[in-house]
């Protein structure tokens, strides 16, 4: 009886096809996403069946986490530096070039005026601490939020304003930023939200 | 392992140049480009943020006069409560009787079955116009156009939205929310009066009966 061979087969599997749909798949991504900034708090938005997508640049970001501190930050690096000198000149600051340079960097950022010379000082991955999350002053006394988006406006007036709150924020606190936004005759603005289905049974 | 080698010189035969495979192997390939799909996941979002637009009004005199223009008759006020409430009454809290309080939630068969109600005429007249925008008897122009003049219907209700210090941002929103499902087009966010405090407090006080 003669002995039945088994053939043997090459285990190698074909992996261009694979390839192909990986690279399209990988192209398609690029393509569509837009990478996430890193923002200096970490803010759950509420969601809204408004589908109003927010314009791509020259925005001011106000952004309020949870215990009410208030960040900013705006779109347009050149812009920051000559912000930041605006900022100095009103509370008599002088920021280095080295200084001047970080904060065109820093994308979003809240820091008393008192402190923002060291928070500057600092290394870029100190910045991102929680203990460095202060929050900008907004209070009736030393409200120096107004003061951030005054100079804002002086230095781009076509920059639109948009709030991004936590959905835990105590109304008061929202109030306050509104308030404050109202006295500097800032009446329109943007709330980001994320999208929510529109309900069908209507 | 992915397999590398595709030919091996065997010793010992000249001339003959031995054919090359043209396959290769896109294993290491297809690996990198899994990585870099993981990678550009992680680090991108999908979906831009959605904005709502708001319009306040200015803190001039005008202002405050135009406000008292709201009429009574078609004035729901909404005062925004503690966990997630929601109380309503109709009339602007300056009427000389007092005006019925009714605590509500955010569910749909609450505010929204209110409001919804109210505004029935122009909630109809919508329903109407997105019909024919899908059938694309209307294009999205006339629909913009139209849907404005139906909403800026005089006897549409006016909303004013107040709120306690007690409610959270998310309630704004939501609420604000309800204006646009139910198509109001004309709302206004209003600070709350001791009044209104007052009305709340008499309400979810046990031992007052609620009618």
């Amino acid at each position: 009886m003669p002995k039945i061979k088994i053939k043997r087969k090459s285990t190698a599997v074909d992996m261009t096809a694979m390839t192909d749909v990986a690279f399209l798949l990988l192209t398609f991504l690029l393509l569509t996403a837009n990478f996430i900034k890193p923002e200096a708090v970490i803010v759950a938005a509420p969601s809204s069946v408004s589908e109003i997508k927010i314009p791509e640049t020259n925005i001011l970001e106000i952004l309020v986490d949870p215990e009410g501190r208030v960040f900013i930050g705006i779109d347009n690096q050149e812009k920051r530096a000559e912000l930041l000198k605006r900022f100095g000149e009103v509370y008599h600051l002088s920021f280095t070039a080295k200084e001047s340079k970080e904060f065109s960097l820093t994308n979003s950022f809240g820091v008393p005026a008192e402190k923002l010379k060291a928070f500057l000082d600092l290394p870029s991955i100190l910045r991102g601490m929680p203990e460095n999350a202060l929050g900008i002053p907004c209070d009736s006394t030393n409200n120096q939020f107004k003061e951030w988006v005054r100079l804002v406006r002086e230095v781009n007036p076509s920059i639109t304003l948009a709030i991004k709150a936590d959905r835990s924020t105590p109304y008061p606190k929202i109030k306050n930023v509104m308030n404050t936004l109202q006295s500097l005759r800032e009446n329109r603005y943007h709330l980001i939200t994320n999208l929510e289905a529109m309900p069908k049974d209507l | 392992m992915a397999e590398i080698s595709t030919s091996s010189k065997e010793p010992g035969k000249k001339g003959k140049p031995k054919k090359l495979s043209t396959r290769i192997d896109f294993t290491p390939m297809c690996d990198l480009g899994f990585l870099l799909i993981t990678f550009f996941m992680l680090s991108t979002s999908m979906s831009k943020p959605q904005t709502m637009e708001l319009s306040m009004p200015s803190k001039d005199k005008v202002a405050e006069e135009e406000q008292n223009k709201v009429k009574a008759s078609t004035a729901v006020t909404i005062i925004l409560g503690a966990e997630n409430k929601v109380f309503y009454y109709f009339g602007i809290g300056t009427e000389e009787q007092e005006p019925q309080v009714i605590e509500t939630s955010f569910a749909p068969d609450g505010i929204r079955r209110v409001l919804l109600q109210r505004n029935q005429e122009v909630v109809a007249q919508m329903k109407q116009l997105k019909e024919q925008m899908t059938n694309r008897i209307i294009t999205e122009e006339e629909f913009k156009k139209k849907a404005s003049e139906i909403k800026s219907n005089k006897t549409a209700p006016v909303v004013l939205i107040k709120s306690t210090d007690e409610a959270t941002y998310e309630n704004l929103v939501d609420i604000l929310d309800e204006m646009q499902i139910c198509n109001i087009a004309r709302y206004a966010i209003v600070d709350i009066t001791d009044y209104d405090k007052g009305l709340i407090a008499k309400l979810s006080t046990p031992g007052i009966p609620n009618p």
